[in-house]
């Protein structure tokens, strides 16, 4: 397994107390494997994203562990990270298009940066105009400052940039969500093509937007509330989900073709908890159509059937 | 960057004729003849009074319309005259303020200069860490909040009277002319010190907290979360952050000027120092209102011209400014 | 919101500080049976447990010249902040809710008068002037503080403008009038506040300035006026040190009060910057 993460638990400290924002939250990853983390907004998946390579305050690691390539991971050690950081473990981050400094030339940016972590940007030049090449920028970006660039292109620098040491694992956090349909597309097939041509080993994209997930992930992991529901590979989660919520989120996917008087889109009435003082058991139970008793008690992750984990008193044999 | 500087020199051109304006108009606020009342208010000898009486009302002309007044006025003052002085008869006003001038710049430079990067950096040094800002601010807050004069009267008091350390009247002592001699600069350089350093200390007070805050926005900014996600030393990130947070503390410069000018004005009172805030303080006590006028126009000058340099510095070293993006409206 | 205020160690001391010195303006002309002008002993006294600040050249009680003073640098730091808090508000306002050119027009007003060094001004204005009423020096100081309060409010406007409730009130038809006062204004009442102090403090130290150079008020006494008499009358030489750094020291204690207080209430309001 390239990344093995334990019963990750994080929570964030806020003046009113501790939200529960990642709740035991176990999965695997295998080399080369894209997997899609979905859920929606409030469900951890940016914290967990956050957390495997920035864990700082407000966050707060409460308990798990985490292994990258048989080596576990000191998320909660800032200074001993900072040598996983960039070289085994990147991020394109949420706020991609505003991740560069505005004041400094990009070309300059990125040899102070990589001068900083100890690595010739002399060396690497080549290797990051023949990337700049597959993104379709052209090498005279490294002449300029970020605000000449447009948005889409400022975003497929930091792609660029963040993947440049060839990390083992790369996570992309929301790098879709500001886009239009079309430069969604681009960028989505830019990532596999990354990882097609080892730029990085294994991903992590964080969206809410399954249908991107659809087109590029292997497997897909679908988060609620904090907790872990689903985790299975593409097409099934697509076309067989277990999980209740994972059912109900994936019918509320308008589908092409089907007119509105066909078919009426479903959406799952009410909203996610608020994870100050999270629901006990499980946290999907106040919306589920099938919930019972035995739901105030929390449900294990059960590997249902091969390399399909559901947490669901229901699902299981 | 055309748009930019066309607008800004909009604003100094209406600031400038507003200023002379103002300056036009206030002998015209009292009520019956202006000169009349300020010369007799100067209780000269009745000879001088004439002769100054005449002077004026040729040139300002009070028998013209009121615009043509003005008109003359301004075309005066473009010839370099800004009339005689009251007090100090017959010198010319250019020429009292122009005595005047250098023991400013002596004084305001380097205490402007000194604070600025002092401050700056010792800001920088607060927002790296809580025991530095817990020592640093409340520092910078008190020095901050010290009216100017104040501090230059328990500076003189305590060094010049109580440990008789340095001198603090005057800009030289009165037992030496003025020479390119080392007992003249040195004397110059010791009674310097003290209204230097009461400016020097509350303008860095000022600049400290300042750059504290902008650091720390910076360091909380996404580009150094990005940083700091790939393992950028904090040494990188604080580099970046300050030449970051350095910006708007240029154009704080331009705009505390006004500020600054004044705390200069009541340090020279405070140490006698012939500066022309100096000047201003005996011209009011000797009611001379064409030095008044004088000084106040030289006054705005300077501070105009100095504001289009830092604008000029500014657009140097923010490469926003020149990509197209707009500068401070 | 009451108990972050409590809790925050900035804002209590920054408001006792402030409140000290209240107390004393109010109550110490109480404690003394003197006028600031009277004659209550010959020659020069240092502090005695019958003059508690001394005594001036004059013969003239300082703690009580003091306490009188204190009032009137309070009455001139509410009159001539809340004159240039309104001012900046009225401007700030309309600058940032209209926009466009009436926003160039009024921006380039407020950057003039930004430039000008008021105290310049000030002085000559007050040099022409026989008689000086303290309300005279409030307007006055408050009509040259305006920028920096009107430059804050109008970035706080610019950003409160675009928020969804305000469009919604623009999209019902609302005047712009009144979706300042219903809608923009309520939100902005912390931000004011914190305005109003720093014009408070601002005014406290214009006045002590300019009294200090003796264009104050031509009545009464100020701490500013204080610290004139002790100039010009060689306090410093004398050594007389009761007179003139009480004046000064109050004067630092409460600008000083009133900024951390303002960096302790925008903590409060503020919950981003709120340590843990």
């Amino acid at each position: 397994m390239s990344l093995q993460v334990e019963n990750l638990t994080v929570y964030y400290q806020t003046l009113r107390g501790d939200v529960h924002a990642l709740e035991s939250t176990t999965f695997g990853i295998a080399d080369g494997e894209i997997m899609g983390l979905a859920g929606e907004s409030g469900c951890g998946k940016t914290t967990l994203g956050q957390g495997l390579i920035l864990l700082k305050p407000p966050m707060k690691l409460i308990k798990g562990s985490v292994t990258l390539d048989n080596e576990e991971l000191p998320i909660w050690d800032t200074e001993r990270m900072n040598n996983f950081r960039f070289k085994k473990i990147s991020i394109i981050p949420q706020y991609a298009m505003n991740a560069m400094n505005p004041t400094r030339k990009i070309g300059k940016m990125t040899a102070e940066l990589l001068k900083s972590r100890n690595v010739n940007f002399k060396a690497i030049l080549s290797e990051l105009k023949r990337r700049l090449d597959l993104v379709k920028l052209s090498y005279d970006v490294l002449n300029m400052y970020p605000i000449e660039l447009s948005g889409g292109m400022k975003q497929r620098m930091v792609m660029v940039l963040s993947t440049i040491l060839n990390p083992s694992l790369l996570i992309a956090d929301e790098i879709t969500s500001a886009l239009d349909v079309s430069s969604q597309k681009a960028v989505a097939e830019m990532l596999v093509e990354f990882r097609d041509q080892g730029y990085c080993k294994s991903m992590i994209v964080i969206t809410h937007d399954i249908s991107i997930l659809y087109q590029i992930a292997d497997s897909i992991l679908i988060m609620y509330a904090g907790q872990l529901a689903e985790k299975a590979s593409n097409d099934v989660i697509i076309s067989a989900p277990r999980h209740p919520y994972t059912k109900m989120l994936i019918s509320t996917l308008p589908e092409v073709g089907v007119r509105h008087a066909e078919k009426r889109l479903a959406g799952i009435p009410g909203g996610p908890p608020l994870l100050l003082n999270p629901p006990i058991g499980c946290r999907f139970r106040e919306r589920c159509p099938v919930a019972f008793e035995k739901c105030l008690e929390k449900p294990p992750l059960i590997e249902i059937e091969k390399n399909h984990f559901v947490a669901c008193w229901k699902v299981g044999d | 960057m055309r748009r930019y500087f066309g607008r800004k020199l909009l604003i100094y051109i209406f600031t400038f004729a507003l200023a002379v304006t103002i300056d036009w108009l206030i002998p015209r606020f009292m009520p019956g003849n202006p000169i009349q009342i300020l010369i007799s208010r100067a209780a000269l000898k009745a000879e001088s009074a004439q002769l100054l009486y005449s002077y004026y009302m040729k040139a300002f002309g009070l028998n013209v319309p009121i615009w043509q007044q003005y008109l003359n006025f301004w075309k005066a003052l473009f010839h370099g005259d800004f009339g005689v002085s009251i007090w100090l008869f017959p010198q010319p006003v250019l020429k009292i303020i122009v005595r005047a001038l250098p023991y400013d710049v002596l004084l305001l430079l380097p205490s402007i200069l000194a604070s600025w990067f002092a401050g700056n950096k010792f800001g920088a040094y607060a927002a790296r860490s809580k025991w530095l800002d817990s020592t640093i601010s409340p520092i910078g807050y008190i020095l901050t909040a010290t009216p100017y004069m104040w501090l230059g009267m328990v500076l003189a008091w305590f060094f010049g009277i109580k440990l008789h350390l340095l001198p603090f009247s005057g800009a030289y002592s009165y037992a030496i002319m003025p020479s390119l001699s080392w007992t003249f600069v040195g004397s110059l350089l010791k009674h310097w010190i003290l209204p230097f350093a009461s400016l020097f200390l509350v303008m860095f007070g000022g600049w400290a907290i300042g750059m504290r805050n902008m650091i720390i926005y910076e360091l909380e900014a996404d580009y150094s979360h990005y940083l700091e996600a790939l393992g950028a030393p904090r040494k990188l990130v604080r580099n970046y952050a300050f030449h970051n947070a350095i910006l708007p503390q240029i154009t704080g410069l331009a705009l505390q000027l006004g500020a600054i000018v004044g705390g200069a004005l009541v340090t020279e009172i405070v140490f006698s120092y012939p500066g022309i805030g100096y000047l201003i303080l005996q011209a009011i006590q000797n009611h001379d209102y064409f030095l008044l006028q004088g000084c106040f126009l030289f006054i705005i000058i300077g501070v105009l011209l100095a504001n289009f340099a830092i604008d000029i510095i500014y657009v140097l070293v923010d490469p926003r400014t020149r990509t197209g993006m707009q500068g401070e409206g | 919101m009451l108990y972050f205020m409590l809790r925050n160690a900035k804002l209590r001391i920054g408001v006792a500080v402030v409140l000290i010195f209240v107390v004393l303006a109010l109550v110490g002309p109480l404690l003394t049976k003197y006028q600031p002008r009277d004659y209550v002993s010959p020659g020069v006294q240092p502090p005695s447990s019958e003059f508690w600040f001394g005594t001036t050249s004059f013969g003239e009680d300082v703690f009580t010249q003091f306490v009188y003073g204190l009032r009137s640098t309070f009455i001139i730091g509410i009159i001539g902040g809340g004159i240039g808090t309104l001012i900046g508000i009225f401007i700030g306002f309309i600058s940032g809710y209209r926009g466009g050119i009436v926003d160039e027009i009024l921006n380039m007003f407020t950057n003039i008068v930004l430039v000008i060094p008021s105290l310049v001004v000030l002085l000559i204005i007050a040099a022409y002037l026989e008689v000086r009423g303290f309300l005279f020096e409030s307007l006055f100081i408050g009509f040259f503080a305006w920028p920096w309060a009107a430059r804050a409010v109008r970035a706080q406007t610019f950003s409160l403008r675009s928020r969804d409730f305000v469009d919604l009130a623009r999209m019902s038809g609302m005047k712009p009038l009144k979706i300042i006062i219903k809608e923009i204004a309520p939100n902005m009442m912390s931000y004011l506040l914190l305005v109003y102090i720093l014009q408070f403090g601002g005014a406290v130290l214009t006045a002590a300035t300019l009294d200090f150079i003796g264009l104050g008020p031509t009545n009464g006494i100020s701490l500013g006026l204080m610290m004139n008499y002790a100039v010009i009358h060689g306090a410093l030489i004398l050594g007389m040190w009761w007179w003139f750094i009480p004046p000064g020291l109050a004067i630092t204690a409460i600008v000083g009060a009133l900024y951390v207080t303002n960096v302790g209430l925008d903590e409060v309001f503020n919950p981003k910057l709120r340590e843990m």
